[in-house]
């Protein structure tokens, strides 16, 4: 579980975060919605520590992130996974040495143990055949597998994805969405997922949060969303004529 | 951002750096990379503009000493003590750092603006100290091994050309190299070479490292590494040439 307490960040005079509190649960998916540039990207970097917030509190299952020293980050960082938006996976390594890398990093496993692990975690996200390859050779979609796999790599308790499916084709998007719920279920782990994908929501929002403007607006899960009376969210959602049609067909 | 606020955030990155390694075998697996990368593959380069450099001096110092007064081996000691004393050291480094140094800007660059780099530091990983110490360290070590190339071939160069266009004899120019020959020369040089190997790879390095924005910006930000490495270059070896040459 990952709990914030009114954290608030600001860059020069900018509030880009403005007084969220929320509780992302264990084992189900959390989304964090929003348009673009309303917060949702920086409230993620906020959480994991690459932006220091300016006020407030951060829990990862009670113990508390904002005033652990960087000794303590880095173990803690060592349960998260990652995958972000463009995937970030190291250029200079093929496919299987960037899911090995953190095994490389931080374990002390023989090879023969590394190469399991990253055959398991390249399978479990239905890469075959592409090992070998380097990043600039495989698309868009298996790139964000092999950035799922490399997050799994470490079997981590907490998982953040940062716009998983955005530049996907609906149907590899739905893979990639059931993937990560799959995922979060099977090893019991928090997710928190950043996306503006209605899809999305619909597909695997068993828990989400609206931002507007870095503020929090809404909470709820996918069965309430369409029936929120809040306007801000009203005016996300059924900027989508298809949602709109959804709603006036019952 | 002004100038103290980079010298300050340069620091503050140089203190991530020599932090700590997370996995020391990882970091020397990386130098080995970074030496072949950075170092071997600059080999060629090297002997291409020495022995062209070498020719060239030699051609003109033959020019300015065509007065019969001058000795005609003083055209090999002033190609070897040009070459051993400013060439291979400065002239080199300037030149390296728009190989090497473009190269290391954009490459961590690069992996900033496609938030590598936020993905090595989610991962516990000291990315400063793991992308960069490497290339410190293989850039510093290379750099002597690469100006003692840069005399060879730069002394390989004028012997060649210096008697084949007819300049110098064979003998004048090998008597020329040997005479009154000062070891010191070479030693300072190498001294100088280790600190410009610093500053080819850690001052790019901050460039790329502390990037934001696009492509865009990071050709720019290369392009900043580069002026900058050099007026830097200049400066160190102004300061070195005054406390260990007089």
């Amino acid at each position: 579980m990952i709990e914030v307490k009114s954290i608030c960040k600001s860059f020069d005079s900018n509030v880009v975060i403005d007084n969220i509190s929320t509780r992302f649960e264990k084992g189900r998916t959390n989304l964090v919605i929003g348009q673009s540039g309303s917060g949702k990207t920086v409230l993620l970097k906020c959480i994991l520590g690459l932006y220091e917030v300016d006020s407030g509190e951060i829990y990862y299952n009670d113990r508390e992130f904002t005033t652990m020293n960087d000794k303590k980050r880095k173990e803690l960082r060592q349960e998260i996974g990652m995958v972000f938006q463009g995937g970030a996976l190291f250029d200079s390594l093929t496919v299987e040495q960037n899911v090995q890398f953190p095994l490389d990093m931080f374990t002390y496993q023989t090879t023969k143990e590394k190469q399991s692990r990253v055959d398991f975690c390249l399978d479990h996200v239905n890469i075959k055949g592409a090992h070998k390859l380097y990043p600039s050779e495989i698309s868009g979609g298996m790139k964000k597998r092999v950035a799922i796999a490399r997050a799994i790599a470490l079997n981590p308790k907490y998982l953040f994805c940062d716009e998983p499916n955005s530049g996907l084709d609906p149907e590899t998007a739905t893979r990639i969405d059931k993937l990560i719920q799959e995922i979060t279920r099977e090893f019991d782990i928090t997710t928190i997922i950043n996306t503006h994908d209605m899809n999305s929501v619909i597909e695997i929002g068993e828990m989400v949060l609206f931002i507007s403007d870095g503020k929090k607006c809404w909470e709820g899960t996918k069965h309430e969303i369409l029936n929120t009376p809040n306007n801000e969210l009203n005016k996300f959602i059924f900027a989508n004529k298809l949602y709109a049609q959804m709603k006036q067909g019952g | 951002m002004n100038f103290f606020s980079h010298v300050g955030r340069y620091f503050i990155m140089l203190k991530k750096v020599f932090a700590r390694p997370e996995r020391h075998k990882l970091y020397i697996r990386q130098l080995f990379h970074e030496i072949e990368n950075l170092g071997v593959n600059s080999v060629g380069i090297v002997i291409i503009i020495s022995l062209f450099i070498g020719g060239i001096m030699t051609i003109q110092f033959a020019y300015s000493m065509s007065n019969p007064i001058y000795p005609r081996n003083l055209i090999g000691l002033g190609t070897r003590d040009t070459l051993l004393l400013e060439f291979s050291s400065t002239m080199l480094a300037l030149i390296m750092a728009g190989k090497i140094g473009s190269n290391i800007t954009s490459e961590i660059g690069s992996m900033k603006v496609t938030e590598q780099i936020d993905s090595l530091e989610t991962m516990g990983i000291n990315s400063a100290g793991y992308l960069i110490l490497p290339k410190i360290v293989a850039v510093v070590f290379i750099f002597p091994f690469l100006y003692i190339i840069s005399v060879f071939f730069g002394l390989i160069g004028g012997l060649s050309v210096g008697p084949l266009v007819g300049v110098i004899s064979l003998h004048d120019y090998l008597a020329g190299i040997k005479y009154l020959f000062e070891p010191y020369y070479a030693t300072f040089s190498i001294i100088k070479s280790l600190f410009f190997g610093f500053l080819v790879a850690s001052v790019p390095a901050y460039f790329g490292y502390y990037v934001q924005g696009g492509a865009l910006e990071v050709g720019k930000a290369s392009t900043k590494a580069v002026v900058n490495t050099n007026i830097l270059i200049l400066l160190f070896d102004l300061i070195l040439t005054r406390l260990l040459l007089t």
